[in-house]
C-alpha cells in the first residue's frame, strides 16, 4: 500500500498549513475543512480542496464528529490527520473514522482512551517501572480517603482530575484544611467540565522542569526515540518557548530519559507519533507526567535537530510502512529554539482578537509556521497561538542570536502580541544560562 | 425607597454563556437578587474564560443578550437595579 491519495486536515490555522506542505511534497491531495469564521484563512486557499462545515463555534464546525466524517466521505478522503487540540485526542472520533473505513492517523482508541486518563495512565506507566510522581494509585472517593494518602506521602500535594488538561481540575493544597476545602469542588469540577469525577493526589514539586521526549512506533513492532525537548517556559500551565535539546541533560541523562519512555511506548503497544511528559526536580529525578497522543506544536524543535519531517513519519506510519528511519539513523545536530506567538497581553495574558493591518516577517535563517497572513483576522473564537517563530544552529548560544535576530526584525500592527515577552525572555540571564524551571515566566513577568 | 437601573456591560468581545458549563443551570434568572460580586455570566474569547461580576447589589431586571451569543466589547448584557432606602 502506499501512502495516501487524498488526507484530509480536521484541523485549521497553522498546522493546517503546515501538514498541508508536507502533503504537496508527497504528492498527497488534501481537503481542507473550515467554519465560517475562517472562510478567508489563508489554509483554505492553499488546500487541494475546501469545505465549510459549519458555524465558527468550535463545537459546531471543528468539534462536530458527524460534520468532519461526512466531509471527508463526501471528497472521498482516505485518511484524517487530525492535527494538535479539537478531536486528536478524542477516541469517539478514532472509532467513527475506523467504522467508515477511513484511516484516522494517529494512534489506536484503545490505547488513546487508555493515555488519555491521567490515573489509568500512571498506574499503567507505574506498573512498567517507570517512576511517577509520587501519589495515590486509586480514584479517591472519599475526603477521609484523600486525607489518609495525604498524610503518608506528605503535603504540599496537588489534587488532580483524572480527565483534567491544560490546568484545569487542579489544586494545590499545602494542608489538610486546604484539601478538606478543595476536595469536593474539585471532583464537582472534574464532573461538570470532563464528565468524569475521578481525583487523585500528586506530591507537589516546586521547582519543576518539565521535559519530553519525541518517540514513534509503527505497526510492525518497532518504536525510537526521537530525543526530547525542554518546555518549561510556561504561562498557566500553557508553553511559550521550547528548545532541543535540553541545556539541563547531560548524555547519561537524556540516555536514561528516554529509554525509559521507550519502555512506556512497547508497553502500552503505542503506534504512530506521541510524546511522553517527564517532570524533573531540583535533584535531576524525573516523573512520568502523561502521554501525548498526537503532533504536538513544538514539533519544529525535533525535526529541526534530528533533520526530519514528522508529518511525513505520521503518514508513513498511518499507511503502514515500517519508520523511516532506525534508532541509530536517528541523530542530534545542532540546537533548535521555537518561540510561540500568541494574540495576547505580554503582561496580563489577556486575549487581543482582531484584524492584522501590518505584518513584516524576517526572511532568512528562521522557520515560520503561521497560521495567519498581513489582513488576516484573528478571531475570538480559537486559540491565540497566531504563529511559530524557529531557528535552528550548530550550538545553543548561536541559536539564541538567531533567535533575537528574527524577533527583532517582526512588526504584528492591528492587535496587541506577546512579541515584547519573547523578546525579554531571550535576553534574561535565566534563559541565556539554561537554568530555569516552570516558575520561570512568574518571575520574569513581575520584573 | 428609590430604585436606579445600572447596565451590566460586556469589558471584552467573545461568546456569552450564562451557565458555568452546558449541563448546569443559569447562575441566575431574571428577577434573582445580586450581590457584590455574584457572576452573572462568562465570556469566552480565544478559550479562556472570563467572569462577569455584579459590581453593585440589586436585583437582575433582565438579560438584553441571549445565552450564547456573541457579543461586542461594551455591549449590554444585562439591566440591574439597585435598591436603596
Amino acid at each position: 500500500m502506499g501512502i495516501f491519495d487524498k488526507v484530509l486536515i480536521a484541523n485549521r490555522g497553522e498546522i493546517a498549513r503546515r501538514i498541508i506542505r508536507t502533503c504537496n511534497r508527497l504528492g498527497i491531495q488534501t481537503v481542507a475543512i473550515y467554519s465560517d469564521a475562517d472562510a478567508d484563512a489563508p489554509f483554505v486557499k492553499e488546500a487541494t480542496e475546501a469545505v465549510c462545515i459549519g458555524e465558527s463555534q468550535a463545537k459546531k464546525s471543528y468539534l462536530d464528529i458527524e460534520k468532519v466524517i461526512n466531509a471527508a466521505k463526501e471528497t472521498k478522503a482516505n485518511a484524517i490527520h487530525p492535527g494538535y487540540g479539537f478531536l486528536s485526542e478524542n477516541p469517539s472520533f478514532v472509532n467513527r473514522c475506523e467504522e467508515e473505513g477511513i484511516v484516522f492517523i494517529g494512534p489506536t482508541a484503545e490505547v488513546m482512551k487508555l493515555m488519555g486518563s491521567k490515573l489509568e495512565s500512571r498506574i499503567q506507566m507505574h506498573a512498567a517501572g517507570i517512576p511517577v510522581v509520587p501519589g495515590s494509585e486509586k480514584d479517591l472517593e472519599t475526603v477521609d480517603e484523600a486525607l489518609e494518602v495525604a498524610e503518608n506521602i506528605g503535603y504540599p500535594l496537588m489534587l488532580k482530575a483524572s480527565a483534567g488538561g491544560g490546568g484545569i481540575g487542579m489544586k494545590l493544597v499545602q494542608n489538610s484544611d486546604e484539601l478538606k476545602n478543595a476536595f469536593n469542588t474539585t471532583k464537582q469540577q472534574a464532573i461538570s467540565f470532563f464528565g468524569d469525577g475521578a481525583v487523585f493526589l500528586e506530591k507537589w514539586i516546586t521547582e519543576p522542569r518539565h521535559i519530553e521526549v519525541q518517540i514513534a512506533a509503527d505497526t510492525h513492532g518497532n518504536a525510537v526515540h526521537l530525543f526530547e525537548r525542554e518546555c518549561s517556559v510556561q504561562r498557566r500551565h500553557q508553553k511559550v518557548v521550547e528548545e532541543s535539546p535540553s541545556p539541563l541533560l547531560d548524555e547519561a541523562l537524556r540516555e536514561k530519559l528516554v529509554s525509559t519512555a521507550l519502555l512506556g511506548v512497547e508497553r502500552i503497544g503505542y503506534t504512530n507519533l506521541g510524546t511522553m511528559e517527564f517532570i524533573f526536580d531540583g535533584d535531576q529525578n524525573f516523573y512520568f507526567l502523561e502521554m501525548n497522543t498526537r503532533l504536538q506544536v513544538e514539533h519544529p524543535i525535533t525535526e529541526e535537530v534530528t533533520g526530519t519531517d514528522l508529518v511525513e513519519w505520521q503518514l508513513r506510519i498511518a499507511a503502514g510502512e515500517p519508520l523511516p528511519a532506525q534508532q541509530d539513523q536517528i541523530k542530534k545536530n545542532g540546537h533548535s529554539i521555537e518561540c510561540r506567538l500568541y494574540a495576547e497581553d505580554p503582561n496580563t495574558y489577556f486575549p487581543s482578537p482582531g484584524t492584522i493591518k501590518h505584518l513584516a516577517l524576517p526572511e532568512k535563517d528562521v522557520r515560520l509556521d503561521f497560521g495567519i497572513i498581513e489582513g488576516s483576522v484573528v478571531s475570538p473564537y480559537y486559540d491565540p497561538m497566531i504563529g511559530k517563530i524557529i531557528v535552528h544552529d550548530t550550538d545553543r548560544q548561536a541559536a539564541i542570536i538567531k533567535m533575537k535576530q528574527a524577533l527583532e526584525q517582526i512588526k504584528v500592527e492591528g492587535i496587541v502580541t506577546n512579541l515584547p515577552l519573547l523578546e525579554r525572555i531571550m535576553d534574561t540571564e535565566q534563559f541565556t544560562s539554561g537554568n530555569y524551571t516552570t516558575n520561570f515566566l512568574t518571575e520574569v513577568s513581575t520584573v | 425607597m428609590m430604585s436606579e437601573s445600572t447596565k451590566v456591560l460586556a469589558a471584552i468581545p467573545g461568546m456569552f454563556y450564562r451557565k458555568p458549563s452546558p449541563e448546569e443551570d443559569v447562575y441566575l434568572n431574571e428577577g434573582d437578587k445580586v450581590e457584590v460580586g455574584d457572576i452573572i455570566g462568562l465570556i469566552e474569547v480565544m478559550k479562556t474564560f472570563y467572569e462577569i461580576k455584579a459590581e453593585k447589589a440589586g436585583i437582575l431586571e433582565s438579560f438584553l443578550t441571549e445565552h450564547e451569543t456573541m457579543v461586542d466589547a461594551g455591549q449590554e448584557l444585562a439591566i440591574l437595579t439597585e435598591q436603596s432606602e
